[in-house]
């Protein structure tokens, strides 16, 4: 029995060395290559936006932005993050509204009867409400949750809907305009019925940037 | 077009896309371990690891193949991650501690791909490419390996030999994964997958701010990390995460690739044992469990009582815009009915159903329809059991497919069956009454012990996802969940070999006018019946405690 252990685990050996070189090395490698071919290199290299020759942002990563005067808030915003640098999962006075890190990438991991979570809810509708100048009835359920990502780029069309009128106020612009660039930047479902329709957070903010100038 | 609608028709289109390539796949692959032929770069493969293509294998020596393999997998993988400073493509990232290298060692030579570590932050890509990403292939493929033993046992009469661990192991790789996992890689990096070796990107965002998006060579693991039923991210929100997981196309995609494997064996199986109905009957089982878990996952999502829900609305907390209730729901159901555990969404912020729902689609012992291989051998076994069952009843000696179910193929049956609720009942057991369990817990009350409980289900399943509220980096998280791992994994391997080696020894008896039919709807229901019978003698009072009582309060 020794001898056939033996013998199987020197073979499995060889095996795992070969195929390291293989899987590990020429599969991965060659999959990279083909994605530096134009019509892939965008999206491999991350679907990074550039204004200006200048990256500012993934068309796929929500990052929320942060108003210099909170009274006078340009930006669309994105969901609540438990990446941001004000969330805790056990302080529900922390609520991760404020900036979040893309260097990593979290869900907040709290349960639907967890009074900490409860508790943020409330206060994100609270926050959200008074910063829209609107009831906490109208906020919708996506501002007030956190994303499995913490990234999430996009918004539901209520939540962005929601925004526009402070964003045309605060940026000088017309409500028809802004309405205009959110339906721009709306992805409805895949082929009609796959997911769920959203609005591009980072798109919006720079397509209402350009409109100002 | 309102949700549930859209939802359907996307269960339809993938049950669709299963449906379209389930016979020429499952025909495939049945080829691939039937041919007496070597492809060239086998041939080479074989020549350069000095191993006898062309000897069939006992079941002990398979045993000591799959053993010997995994070990040294979890040896080279561990010395990988603990020389990940001085090795090239570290990206300066921090020394991989013992007790992580340890658990993510056998967690991905495992096919378990439980992480307790943030991966975005913590390994390097050399570790990732030349690490995990080949035990996304080589985990995967040695179950298919061992379910291949197993039908082999009942192809084959008067024998002491189930084939050879090495061809099977490097056609699974060469004829399988590697090239539907290469087409899909390329698939989904199209769609938006991130491939870069670079380790992150300063942007300077619309309010000024800098900030730095992690990349990294996602879409080559992505591709076998779901086809391979792996389920580990690259990225730490896993198939949450934008840059894994980009669209709803690309999450359909995923769940495709996950379940194509599982699912088309079942055709293999009947091709291989000349008997079709016995392949179309197993799946019927496999595809009736996963209906009633998605069933009761979306239900349970779309119809949220928890407090916390309520107040919001919705039951949005820890999923993504994108993917909305069904698509998430349809993820959790897949991903935990096969043992993927990959995740895209929070399954710890799930209603007390729903996370229940993907707690007992894992503790049916993964068979719904289970991982790659280790979801058709882990069904065979219930067979067993169930026709076992059904000759007690009727004073009968039980047989299948030809072959006499005898005390030691019976024995072997109920150790592999055993093994799971075992181990999750004794650890998890043991872990709510260690004071410092309390500490790890992110949720208090009933959803604390789910959190637990999920945990060593996961784990003694190989699963891979979490409730990802409990904090595992203690020493007791980390050698105890390793413990369940290998031991979830290899003592149904070991079994399962031991039993493939009495069938194959046995003559093939005619079937008599006595003999149970073992294809249709009265035998699946057999199947199911056992399957659901053993799940609720064993789990029923721990699931009382847990997700039952959070979705009753």
């Amino acid at each position: 029995m020794r001898s056939g252990l033996l013998k199987q685990t020197a073979a499995g050996l060889r095996m795992v060395l070969l195929l390291t070189v293989v899987l590990g090395l020429a599969y991965p490698l060659l999959v990279w290559g083909i994605g530096q071919i134009p019509g892939l290199s965008a999206q491999a290299g991350g679907s990074i936006v550039s204004v200006d020759g200048k990256p500012v942002g993934s068309s796929l990563i929500g990052l929320n932005p942060v108003a210099k005067d909170p009274n006078n808030d340009p930006y669309f915003h994105t969901r609540p993050s438990a990446t941001a640098s004000d969330f805790s999962a056990t302080d529900d006075t922390k609520l991760g509204l404020a900036d979040n890190d893309a260097a990593t990438s979290a869900p907040s991991n709290l349960s639907a009867d967890n009074p900490v979570l409860v508790a943020q809810i409330k206060a994100r509708r609270e926050a959200v409400a008074k910063r829209e100048g609107v009831s906490v009835d109208q906020v919708p359920p996506d501002a007030v949750t956190a994303s499995g990502s913490g990234l999430d780029p996009a918004i539901s069309p209520a939540y962005a809907q929601l925004q526009i009128a402070r964003v045309a106020r605060v940026n000088g612009l017309s409500v028809e305009q802004v309405t205009r660039i959110v339906q721009d930047n709306t992805s409805g479902r895949g082929a009609g019925f796959l997911g769920e329709p959203g609005v591009n957070v980072l798109a919006v903010n720079l397509a209402v940037q350009a409109a100002k100038h | 077009m309102n949700d549930t609608v859209a939802g359907l028709l996307q269960v339809a289109l993938l049950l669709a896309a299963l449906a379209a390539v389930y016979k020429p796949f499952g025909d495939y692959m049945a080829r691939a371990y039937l041919s007496t032929r070597h492809w060239r770069v086998e041939r080479a493969l074989y020549k350069v690891v000095r191993v006898d293509a062309e000897s069939d294998q006992r079941w002990s020596t398979y045993a000591y193949g799959v053993i010997g393999f995994s070990f040294v997998s979890v040896v080279v993988l561990y010395l990988l991650q603990r020389l990940q400073t001085v090795l090239p493509l570290g990206l300066g990232r921090p020394e991989i501690v013992p007790s992580v290298a340890f658990n993510t060692a056998i967690s991905f030579v495992t096919n378990t791909n439980w992480q307790s570590y943030v991966p975005e932050q913590a390994y390097g890509h050399l570790v990732q490419m030349a690490g995990l990403t080949v035990q996304n292939f080589v985990s995967a493929a040695i179950g298919m390996c061992v379910a291949v033993a197993l039908i082999r046992g009942f192809m084959r009469a008067g024998t002491d030999r189930i084939g050879n661990l090495w061809v099977d192991l490097t056609r699974t790789v060469i004829r399988i994964l590697l090239p539907v996992a290469f087409v899909f890689a390329i698939v989904l990096m199209g769609l938006g997958v991130v491939d870069s070796l670079s380790g992150g990107i300063t942007v300077t965002g619309v309010d000024g701010a800098q900030h730095t998006i992690a990349l990294a060579p996602a879409a080559s693991q992505e591709a076998i990390k779901e086809l391979g039923t792996n389920g580990g991210g690259i990225l730490n929100a896993n198939s949450a995460h934008p840059l894994e997981n980009p669209n709803a196309w690309t999450n359909l995609i995923e769940i495709f690739l996950l379940l194509v494997i599982p699912v088309s064996l079942t055709r293999t199986f009947g091709v291989m044992v000349a008997d079709r109905k016995q392949g179309y009957t197993i799946l019927s089982v496999m595809a009736f469990l996963w209906a009633a878990m998605l069933a009761v996952i979306w239900w349970a999502e779309a119809h949220p009582n928890g407090p916390a829900a309520l107040l919001a609305g919705s039951a949005l907390e820890g999923k993504e815009t994108r993917f909305g209730i069904p698509g998430s729901a349809l993820f959790a159901d897949s991903t935990t009915g096969t043992s993927t555990g990959a995740v895209n969404s929070a399954h710890d912020s799930f209603t007390g159903l729903g996370g229940g729902g993907a707690m007992l689609n894992m503790l049916f012992s993964e068979i719904s329809p289970g991982g790659t291989g280790t979801g058709i051998y882990s069904i065979l076994v219930f067979a067993i059991i169930a026709v076992f069952l059904a000759g007690l009843m009727v004073g009968r000696t039980p047989e299948y497919l030809g072959k006499k179910l005898g005390r030691k193929e019976v024995t072997m049956a109920s150790i592999a069956m055993l093994a799971m609720p075992t181990l999750v009942l004794v650890l998890a057991g043991i872990a709510v009454v260690l004071p410092a369990t309390g500490a790890a817990l992110t949720n208090p009350g009933a959803h604390g012990l789910s959190e637990v409980l999920y945990a060593y289900a996961s784990a003694s399943n190989n699963n891979g996802s979490a409730f990802g509220g409990l904090t595992v980096t203690s020493d007791w998280f980390q050698s105890t969940l390793g413990v369940a791992m290998a031991l979830g994994r290899f003592i149904p391997i070991l079994a399962v070999l031991c039993l493939a080696g009495g069938l194959a020894a046995q003559k093939k008896i005619p079937p008599s006018a006595g003999t149970l039919p073992t294809s249709g709807p009265l035998f699946a229901s057999m199947v199911a019946g056992t399957v659901l019978l053993v799940a609720a003698l064993t789990f029923v009072p721990a699931l009382a405690l847990g997700p039952i009582a959070e979705a009753m309060s």
